[in-house]
Order: structure tokens, then C-alpha cells, then sequence
């Protein structure tokens, strides 16, 4: 427990300031690489789903298609940067060795998590607003319940860096970053009803798809911006909190055993 | 109160390999201590634990009197770091990379600029503050890092080779510098397979062959126990016409140079009296081979052969 008091704060504010700069330094430096690509592809998203095919698709929960994917839409891109930001980073220090600038240092280990959930929590949020601001072009967006709006969103970040950091520490080479986030992240984001209510499948696959967090997480953003959602907003947020308090638990865990970062 | 104490300190890796036994190793405050020993001795164990990037199997270390594990913000706070291998953000640039560690170690972004300006001036990096680290060449490489670690004041620098590949004239730079920084203070430990850098810089030598310390003592005491040193002499008169040499054991290299051999209870006086009652004419003298090296050479030479099985 020592490791998680503070026993100087005023340094290790320092460290945190020191670090959550550095890490959004780094994703405003290649701002082409970070922000550029999810604004055009969400824009891509909004055309072709949104206004050539969602104008023959009937309203959905009682809101145009338009309206009903771009919370979806919002949620999709800060899911994916938040991980992105943080798997590539903290492996690309590793990767470089420079992760040793941290690790000899007496940063705390709360510290170096909080400091790229940092990095991770603001290029999701930045990409969330690019893409709001898209949206606003193509939908008419009302924000149904703002505390709820932020905080979701807020959350969800947070949650989604933490995932990335973990992918970081395990990650041993280039292909073991895009493993998760192709393979596991992608699906489920895109099953977690980001184009449609799980009200239109099946019981069968209506069950499974509880299984699916981010539908929990979609759902409850979508409540914030439209009031609408397939799931009880309640459990959404049990759900967040809970994965980012195991999250957080499991990444000091290996940050403390050295996992991927000490001989 | 040492700068560094390691006390039964063990090492053995994931796949059994055991590089460190029962190193106990006492660093004095203020002492420039060089760390030899052949590659795979476990130097860079060492420097590994005490520096956190390596866990130990068992034991415990001790930096000013901080335990890394018990009090890592006060025993990290007193060591600054120079790694054997460039470690840096090969995108930041040299001012980024040493305010950044400055702030790591809770220093105020204003302290951190005023003082990574008087490290980057004094490594002669002031001019390259805005270039980034992968435009620096070799040599300026090693100064980032060396400024790096420099940055927040500590009091015992630790550096693992660090003039590996630097030519004669950086490198010679680099021993002004760091003796610089010995003489206002800063307790150094090097290692280095220059052992001519190890004898003219450092006052108190550990070797460590095999996992196991097998010297740890002060440079004088340690050259004390050279049983003999060889001399090159270029000498005036072809080699042909040498007399004979009683005390003094001599081998003719080529024409006008011989090597001769002083044993530990004869001094240079003798030689240059026989040499005179001879008449012979030394034109040049030099050390055939670093003393210091001459003594590792020897003593690592002698454990190899002890530990050779006997045969019938």
C-alpha cells in the first residue's frame, strides 16, 4: 500500500502534469495520424449509412436512422482512440525503451497509469467532439440529459484506456497492439448497437448481445443525447465502473509485478 | 551512511540463468568506483536492480540509506542513470526529453527549464535543444544522456559504459566532465571495458566475474597486487649487441626495442642502474599494457584455470 500514498504530493502531481501533457502532446504532434482519420471516416459513416441508405430506412425507436447511429457513431470513435491512443503509446515506449525514463523514476505506479489513461481519456474525448461536430451537420442533436451524456462518455474513455494499457503491457511486438482491437474491439463495437435496437433481433441473439458491454455502453450514451436506450441506464453505469475499478486493479497489478516492463 | 549498499543480493532469470550470487558491495559517499568485469558478469544486473529496471531473486539494496523497495521516491530521487543503450523518444526533441524527466521526478517545470539549459550548455547541447534525439549523432547521444540524468541533482550518477563507441576526443571530454561532477560531489559508478578509463578515473575498483564479487578494493591496493609489469624500451643500439641482463628478465621485440619485465619487489630505479652500468641508451619508454588490465587479464585468467577440472 505504500506505493498508493502519496507522500509527496506536490511531486507527484508534478509527475502526473508531466506525463498527461507529454501524452497529448503526442496525439496533437501526429494530429494527422490521431484526429484526421476518425473524422473522415465517421463523416464516411453518416453519408453512406446515415443519408443514402438510413433515408430508405424507417425510423428506429421513434428518431430518424440519423439520429438514432450518430450517438452510436460518437461512442464508436472514443471507444477506438481511447484504446488506440494508449495500446500504441505505452507500446511504442516499451518498443523504444524509453518507458525506462518512467520506470527509473520515482513515479508511482498509479501515476504512470493515470498519467497515459490521461493521454487516452482526452484524444477519445477530442475525437468524440470532431465527430459530434460532424454529426451536427447531418442530424439535428439535442442533448436529452447532459450529466448523463458526460459522464458515459467520460467513463467510457476512462475504461477504454485502461483496456489499452493492459493490451500495452502484454503486448510483445506490432501485432499483438492490433490483435484486440481488431479482432475483439471492432466486432463488438459494431454488435453493440451502434446501426440498430437490439429490439429488432431475435430473443436468442437479443441474449447474447447482453453479453456485449459496449451495448451497454452505446445504449446508455444514446440515452443521454436522445433519451432512448435498450437497457437500464443503471446497469450501464454498474457495468462501467465495475470494469474500470477491475481494470484499474489489474493494470497496478502487473505495473507493481513488472509485467512486460522488468526482468 | 553509504551511497550504495547491496546486501546478498541474488539474480537468476526466467529459464534459470543465475547471473548474480550473494553480491554484498558497500559504495563510499563522494567515491568514484569503477565496475569491471568481463561481458556476462552480471555488471549490468547490477546496475539494473539498483536502478529498478531489474527485480531481484533476493536481497536487499540500499541508496543513501533508502531501501528501493521501502522507500523508492527518496532512494530513485538520489540516482540518475546512464544506460549502456540509447533510450530515448526518438520523436521528442533533447529539451523535451530532459524536462520531461525532470518532471518525473516532481521537479517545477521552471526549475526543470533553468537547469536543463546549464546541463545542455555545459555537454555542449545547448545549440541542439530543439533537434530531436534521432538527429543527434553518437556522441551527442551519450551527452543527452548523461544530461538526462543529471537533471534532477542526483547525488550517486551510475553509468553502464558510457563511452562505448565515443572516439578519443569526446571521450577524453567526458572524463573532464565527470570528474567535474565527482570533485562538487556526485558519487560515480562506472562501468567500462576501457580499463585504462577505470584506472585513470576511479579510486576504488569491484570486480565481478561469474556472478560473484572476486575484488572490491581501492585502485592502489589493487595495483599493489600486480606481481610484475612489462615495459616496452626503444633503446639506441641495435638489440644484437645487448649484454646480458642479471635481475632482470628481457625479450627483444625488433631491432631497437626490447620488453622487459619488473617483478613487485624491483623498481624502475634498478632497471635504469643496470641499464647504465651497461651503457645501454633508452630512447622511449612506455607500459606494454594498461596496468589495470594487466591485473584483470591475470586475475580472471587465474579463476578460469582453478575452476578446470582435474585430470588424471
Amino acid at each position: 500500500m505504500a506505493a498508493l500514498y502519496p507522500a509527496y504530493p506536490r511531486q507527484t502531481l508534478t509527475a502526473l502534469q508531466t506525463l498527461a501533457w507529454k501524452e497529448t502532446h503526442r496525439y496533437l504532434r501526429i494530429w494527422v495520424q490521431t484526429l484526421v482519420p476518425p473524422a473522415i471516416t465517421m463523416t464516411l459513416y453518416f453519408i453512406i449509412f446515415g443519408s443514402l441508405i438510413g433515408s430508405r430506412v424507417g425510423p428506429m425507436d421513434g428518431y430518424s436512422f440519423m439520429e438514432y447511429i450518430a450517438p452510436g457513431i460518437i461512442m464508436m470513435s472514443v471507444i477506438t482512440n481511447s484504446y488506440t491512443n494508449v495500446v500504441s503509446s505505452f507500446f511504442g515506449a516499451k518498443f523504444q525503451r524509453h518507458i525506462e525514463e518512467l520506470l527509473v523514476s520515482p513515479t508511482p505506479n498509479y501515476v504512470i497509469l493515470a498519467g497515459y489513461v490521461a493521454g487516452g481519456v482526452g484524444r477519445g474525448l477530442f475525437t468524440g467532439l470532431i465527430v459530434t461536430i460532424i454529426a451536427t451537420f447531418f442530424a439535428d442533436l439535442q442533448i436529452h440529459n447532459i450529466p448523463v451524456t458526460i459522464s458515459v462518455v467520460f467513463l467510457t474513455a476512462v475504461l477504454f484506456s485502461i483496456g489499452g494499457f493492459i493490451n500495452g503491457v502484454f503486448a510483445k511486438k506490432f501485432d499483438d497492439i492490433a490483435i484486440v482491437p481488431t479482432f475483439i474491439l471492432t466486432p463488438l463495437t459494431y454488435l453493440g448497437g451502434v446501426f440498430y435496437s437490439i429490439s429488432m433481433l431475435p430473443d436468442f441473439w437479443q441474449t447474447l448481445s447482453m453479453a456485449n458491454p459496449i451495448l451497454y455502453m452505446v445504449n446508455a450514451f444514446r440515452y443521454g443525447i436522445l433519451g432512448s436506450s435498450d437497457i437500464p441506464l443503471a446497469t450501464a453505469y454498474t457495468l462501467i465502473l465495475g470494469f474500470i475499478a477491475a481494470g484499474t486493479a489489474l493494470s497496478l497489478w502487473l505495473l507493481r509485478r513488472g509485467t512486460g516492463l522488468r526482468s | 551512511m553509504n551511497a550504495l549498499s547491496l546486501r546478498q543480493l541474488n539474480k537468476t532469470y526466467p529459464g534459470g540463468v543465475i547471473a548474480l550470487r550473494d553480491i554484498n558491495l558497500e559504495v563510499m559517499p563522494g567515491d568514484f568506483f569503477g565496475l569491471l568485469g568481463p561481458n556476462g558478469a552480471g555488471k549490468t544486473t547490477i546496475i539494473g536492480i539498483v536502478s529498478s529496471l531489474v527485480r531481484p531473486s533476493a536481497g536487499h539494496v540500499s541508496v543513501f540509506g533508502h531501501d528501493i523497495i521501502e522507500d523508492p521516491w527518496e532512494a530513485k530521487s538520489n540516482i540518475g542513470l546512464v544506460p549502456q543503450e540509447f533510450n530515448f523518444n526518438q520523436f521528442e526533441t533533447v529539451s523535451q526529453i530532459v524536462i520531461n524527466q525532470a518532471g518525473y521526478y516532481g521537479i517545477d517545470r521552471h526549475t526543470a527549464q533553468e537547469r536543463a539549459e546549464r546541463y545542455l550548455r555545459e555537454l555542449d547541447l545547448w545549440g541542439k535543444r530543439d533537434a530531436t534525439s534521432r538527429s543527434l549523432s553518437g556522441g551527442m547521444k551519450r551527452r543527452l544522456m548523461i544530461a538526462r540524468a543529471l537533471i534532477h541533482e542526483p547525488r550517486l550518477l551510475i553509468l553502464d559504459e558510457p563511452t562505448a563507441g565515443v572516439d578519443i576526443e569526446l571521450r577524453r571530454s567526458m572524463w573532464a566532465f565527470l570528474r567535474q561532477m565527482n570533485e562538487r560531489g556526485t558519487t560515480i559508478i562506472l562501468t567500462t571495458h576501457y580499463l585504462e578509463e577505470a584506472e585513470s578515473l576511479c579510486r576504488s575498483i569491484g570486480i565481478i566475474d561469474g556472478g560473484r564479487i572476486i575484488e572490491n578494493t581501492d585502485v592502489r591496493s589493487l595495483l599493489a597486487k600486480l606481481k610484475s609489469q612489462s615495459f616496452l624500451l626503444d633503446i639506441a643500439s641495435p638489440v644484437g649487441s645487448l649484454p646480458d641482463f642479471r635481475d632482470f628478465y628481457v625479450v627483444p621485440v625488433d631491432e631497437r626495442t626490447i620488453e622487459v619485465e619488473v617483478r613487485g619487489d624491483q623498481t624502475l630505479t634498478d632497471l635504469f642502474t643496470q641499464l647504465n652500468a651497461t651503457g645501454v641508451q633508452v630512447t622511449s619508454m612506455k607500459n606494454k599494457s594498461n596496468r589495470l588490465e594487466e591485473l584483470f587479464v591475470r586475475m580472471l585468467g587465474d579463476r578460469k584455470r582453478d575452476a578446470q577440472p582435474e585430470t588424471a
